[in-house]
Order: C-alpha cells, then structure tokens, then sequence
C-alpha cells in the first residue's frame, strides 16, 4: 500500500513517465521480435512475419506499466464524484468531513474486543456445524480436506509465524503420522484413537530429532535443510519397500471408529467432519494460549532478534526444539486423519507441493496469525475446488496471488494483532498490593 | 569498600591474528556504578560479549558473585542465556529491542529467566502458571514505570523514540533481576536532557543495590555518574582510579589526544 499512496501525492503521469514506458515497450518487442515475430515456413521455405504479434507485446507492456499510473488517476475520480455529489445537494462545507486517516483494520478490532470476538467464534461454530446438513457429500470431503490444512498450517505456524523458522520440510512430519497410522493398523492392528496420540508424539520426536542438528541455522540454511529432510522422508518411503510397500503404498486403512457402532459411508463422512471441527477447534484454543504464553512470547523474540534474545536468559535451545516439536505434533495428527479419510497412504501425497502449500497457507494468511491461517487454508484450498474448470491455470493463479501478495500486502491477508494488556487492571491491582 | 561481584583476570580475547583484549584485569565491586572508557576500537563492547557469553574468550577468567554472601562462580565460557541466569544483564550498543513487540511484552521478555511455565502450563493454564503471569505483567509494568514508560505500554518498541528505546533497553535488562547492570553507550544519540534524565536513571537503579558498569563516551555523564573508572586503549588497561585520577592521568590524555 505504501507505494500506492506514494503515487497519489505525485503527478500523475509525467512526460519522463511516458518516455520510460515507451523505451520499455520498445525493448520488449525487439528482443521479442527474433521468436514471436517470424517464424520459417517449412514448406516455403519462406519467412512468415508476424509483425500483429509483435505490436500486441509493445501494447500489453505499456498498459501493464500503466497500471500504476491509473491508480491516482481512480482516486482522483472518486474524489470528484464525492465534490459532485456535495455541490449537486448542496452541502455546506463545514459539514464536508475528509476521510479518517487511519483507523484499525475491522478484523483487528474484532479480535481485540472480547464481546465482539466471542459472539463472531459462535457464529462460525454454528455455521461449520450447520455446513454439513445444507451441502452433499462431495462439500463435505472438500470442508474435511480445508480443515486438515488450517490444522496443518496452524501447526506450521508455529514453526514458521511465531518463532520464525523457516521449515519447507513440513509435510515430513505429516507422513510420519500418516504412516505411524497405516503401519500400526497393518502390522498390529491398531484404531484410529489408538493410533491419534501415537502418531502425533512420533511426529513430535521426528521434530525434536531434526530440530537438533539445525538449532544453529538460521534462514536460507535452515530452509535447505529443512527441505532435504522433507525429501529424505519421502524417498524413504518410496524405497524401503519392505516396511512400507514403497510406491505401491498402504491400502484398506480403517477409518475412525465411534465407539464401536458401525457406520454408513454417508454417516462416516459426516462423522469425521465433525471429529475434524474438534480438532480444529483444539488446535485454535491451544495455539491460541501458547501465543499469549511465556514460551510464545520467547519465540516472538527469537524471530525478532535472536542475540538479544539469549541475552535476556532464554535458551534458544529449548524454544526452537519446542517450536519444532509442537508444530511437528500437529502435522502428526494431520497425518493420521489424512490416512483414515482416505484409507490408503502413498508417498506422493508427501512431495515438497505439499509443503509449498501449507506455508502458502502461512504466508497469504498472514504470519503468526491464526485468523490468517484460518482464511488462507479456506483459500488455497476451496478456490481450487471450485474453479475446477480452470485447473489448468491453477499454478499461474497461485504463482500471481503470492506474487501479488508479496507487493501489496506482505504481512498477509490478516496481520498480527499483538495483544494489548489492560493497564487499568493492572494499576488497579498494583495499588491494591501496595495498600 | 564491599565486596567484588565481578572479577575479571587476565582477560585475552583474539580474533584470528588480532588481539582485541590483552590480559585485561579488572574487578567491579557490588553497589558502586563504574564506567569504562577508551577511544573506538579500543575493545570495550568486545570486553562485554566476552563477559556476558556472546565470545568465548580465548584466555582469562571471569567470576561473578551473584548476591551478598553468595558463593563466587565462573562464568567464563557460559552460554548468554545462562550467564543472564547468573544475574548480570546488559544493553546493546546498537539498540537491539525485539520491534515488532510491544514495549511491555518486551520487558516481559525479561522476566523468562525468573519464571517456569513451559508447554503444558501454558496450554492448561494451570493455577500456578496464570499466578506466573500476572507476577511477570505486574513486575514488568512496574520498571515500566521506573524508567516512565508506562504511557506507552502497549505501543510497539519500533515507534518509541530514540530515546525511550535505550531506557525500555534498561528496563528489559533490569526484569532479569541482575545484580550487575552493564550498559552499553546508553546516552549514544541523546539531547542534553534525555542524558540528564538517563543519569537521574542510573543513580535510582544504583540505589537498589546494583553494581552498573556502562560503557560511554559521554565525558560528563561519566563523570558525573561513575565512582570509579576504567580506560582501555588496545585492548589492554592503561588506567584505574577516580574521575580525578583519570582526569589528570597522562597516559589516558595521551590515549584520547595524542602526543
């Protein structure tokens, strides 16, 4: 946004502006011109030229750089409509009120305000619980599949929004619960409760054992690594044929039981809707109080600035592996309720995609926020489903979103809101102590 | 005179061929507030990261001796977060807050060191956890207050001014409940009356009980301020003693004038 206002308070479009946009489209069609403007007729034997082609770069270069320049141009008209409509209802000027400079965001303010905050949470709940009565099956899977993404960007979240750590090795620990799941079931047996807590503690110390070798990366480094070991887990299970059937994957995964009843496909379906809103709903209250807790607080710092956070007597240690392991953990349910919904594991669903997806979610969502995170999974991963007919275009689409998101808006779509205390409370009980 | 809480010996700290500290002594006694000057590059701020943990010095000893009648302890080779632990805390030269934090939550931060809630406190809120918590917010509003912050507790630390920066520094460092305070050119890029607040700052700090050992180029708020000073110029000390003393010291002149 910043550059935008930047514009408004410069001319328009100057002649150096237009000059500039000329002399790029210029270059563009001349170093276009060798491929998309001729091209050799193999039966002629002749050159064909394609001159049209050439003049649709030169205009599509100059009105992309345009676009900028337009923008001033829309505010500028809608500041005159407003004069417009002023004059035309004769509105005396003093009652003329410029538009507030700034104000919070409407979903920061929502977030901060208690009342507001909880009436919004009973909303949601009741529609997610409705959802499935109004929608067929087919919604309802998609729902399930964006709900095991906000899990698994929650959990990502952790690592990557609040303590800063970079990881694109996170569908990792995903296939570690997803197989710790197909694996027990195969070999010995094991339920999907069973199997829940398992799963997420294998994942947990699959985590604490990465995070050990990386506690001194940081950025670029720690990416790489964390990327490798993604790949590594992967390539294991496609090779090591003997314990996880490699390529072929682990088939006929029972899905969750209810108490033992047995269920209609129909009624499965909706029951893991429901398992999955729970557990989505865990997610959020336990994330939610790590943010405003004193380990959430030291992971904050440690994004910040991490000599300063060693002086001040945290150990980096310990708040990294923490990190690690708890968004690990969540990967780990993720992936034993990927393996009950679809019955069958296989290490393709495991490839570096789906770890570009999850911190998609994270960062379009916005960092370190959980509304964010919630809103970006309903995104990333519903738009694709409806827009089914485009699929083609998806990676063009999600290459653009990003792309654009990086321009205009890059804290993500929902900013942190940082918590503010209540200092009244605080005096309050200050002077109490000290009567 | 008290007892010593610091005492550094022999203090040797190279980097590759260059020796940034050479032998440095030099002992800080509980409750006094000392200074340590030298001209740039003479290796003060490297004499702090190799007290506090961020180098390793390459030879030498460091003890601390946290509290009255507490046991002496080596603190050489610690790790940072431990040698907080220990109870010495310091300021950055550089100012190193955490800015997309609040200034509350920043001293917050502070209070890590002193406090227990790990994962499960935090996820259940245990009884014990929130008592944490609200001990953390009210020890933490109070510094605020000590160094006149508390207006501006929930702003974030990157949009408070220069000035408020190196105090909420100060008062990040004091949540760790040290009992040795070393400062890092805590008036770099102060007006004359931000320095004399900052000067007022350090004397209420003292009074507690806490020794200060500040880094500053900042002739008079040294001092004024400092009971005892030292002065380094490549690395090794050239000289201890009073303001007076110093002042009238021809090494140090030299050091500072040239011949």
């Amino acid at each position: 946004m910043l550059r935008l206002r930047k514009y408004e308070e410069e001319e328009m479009i100057t002649a150096k502006d237009i000059r500039r946009i000329l002399l790029v489209s210029g270059w563009f069609m001349i170093l276009t011109f060798p491929i998309l403007g001729m091209r050799v007729d193999p039966l002629s034997d002749n050159i064909i030229w394609r001159l049209k082609n050439v003049m649709w770069v030169g205009i599509g270069t100059a009105v992309l750089q345009s676009l900028p320049h337009l923008w001033p141009l829309c505010l500028s008209m809608q500041a005159w409509v407003i004069r417009l409509w002023h004059r035309l209802m004769g509105t005396p000027a003093h009652k003329i009120v410029p538009k507030k400079a700034h104000r919070d965001s409407l979903i920061s303010r929502v977030i901060t305000n208690p009342r507001q905050r909880a009436i919004v949470c009973a909303v949601v709940l009741l529609l997610t619980i409705i959802y499935p009565q109004v929608v067929d099956e087919y919604q309802i899977n998609i729902m399930i599949m964006a709900l095991l993404y906000i899990m698994l960007g929650l959990g990502l979240n952790i690592v990557v929004g609040m303590a800063g750590l970079l990881d694109l090795g996170f569908v990792a620990f995903y296939a570690v619960g997803a197989y710790t799941y197909a694996l027990l079931n195969l070999h010995y047996g094991f339920n999907f409760w069973m199997a829940l807590p398992i799963g997420g503690l294998f994942a947990g110390i699959f985590g604490l054992l990465l995070g050990f070798p990386i506690l001194r990366l940081r950025g670029d480094y720690l990416a790489i690594v964390t990327l490798g070991f993604g790949e590594i887990i992967r390539v294991v299970l496609e090779n090591w044929t003997e314990l996880t059937n490699g390529v072929a994957g682990i088939v006929n995964i029972p899905g969750p039981t209810f108490f033992g009843l047995g269920l209609t496909p129909s009624q499965k379906i909706l029951y893991l809707y429901y398992l999955m809103v729970v557990f989505v709903v865990i997610t959020i209250f336990v994330v939610n109080r790590l943010q405003d807790s004193r380990l959430g607080r030291a992971w904050l710092a440690l994004r910040e600035d991490e000599i300063a956070c060693q002086a001040m007597g945290i150990d980096k240690r310990r708040t990294k592996l923490a990190a690690f392991s708890l968004g690990a953990f969540w990967a780990g349910i993720a992936g034993v309720v990927f393996a009950a919904q679809n019955r069958s594991v296989y290490p393709v669903s495991f490839s570096f995609l789906e770890s570009a997806m999850i911190l998609s979610i994270v960062v379009l969502g916005g960092m370190g926020s959980i509304v964010g995170v919630i809103l970006g999974a309903l995104i990333l991963i519903l738009l694709p489903e409806y827009l089914r007919e485009l699929s083609q275009y998806r990676m063009l689409f999600f290459g653009a979103i990003l792309v654009l998101m990086m321009i205009f808006r890059p804290q993500g779509l929902i900013s942190v809101v940082r918590r503010k205390y209540d200092i009244d409370s605080i005096k309050a009980e200050e002077k109490e102590g000290k009567a | 005179m008290s007892e010593p809480i610091l005492q550094v010996q022999n203090l040797t700290m190279d980097f590759g061929g260059i020796r940034a500290l050479n032998k440095l002594d030099l002992t800080v006694h509980s409750g006094e507030i000392a200074a340590l000057i030298g001209p740039n590059g003479a290796g003060k701020t490297t004499f702090f990261n190799c007290v506090t943990g961020i180098y390793k010095p390459t030879a030498g000893d460091i003890f601390l001796t946290p509290g009255k009648g507490e046991k002496t302890i080596s603190i050489k080779g610690l790790k940072p977060n431990i040698v907080t632990g220990k109870g010495l805390s310091r300021t950055f030269q550089n100012i190193r807050l955490f800015p997309k934090m609040t200034v509350l939550e920043n001293v917050m931060i502070g209070r890590h060191c002193r406090t227990k809630t790990f994962i499960l406190g935090a996820i259940f809120r245990t009884p014990r956890a929130r008592r944490e918590e609200r001990g953390i917010l009210l020890h933490s509003y109070r510094l605020l207050e000590k160094v006149g912050l508390a207006e501006s507790a929930n702003d974030f630390a990157e949009n408070l001014s220069y000035g408020a920066q190196r105090r909420l520094e100060i008062a990040r460092a004091l949540a760790t409940e040290p009992h040795l305070l070393l400062l890092d050119e805590p008036a770099a890029g102060m007006n004359p009356q931000e320095t004399e607040d900052l000067n007022a700052l350090i004397r209420e700090i003292a009074t507690d009980g806490l020794a200060v050992l500040l880094i500053e180029h900042d002739m008079k708020l040294v001092m004024s301020l400092s009971q005892r000073i030292f002065v380094v110029d490549y690395g090794s000390k050239i000289a201890e003693g009073t303001p007076e003393e110093i002042r009238s010291n021809p090494a140090v002149i030299k050091a500072y004038l040239g011949e």
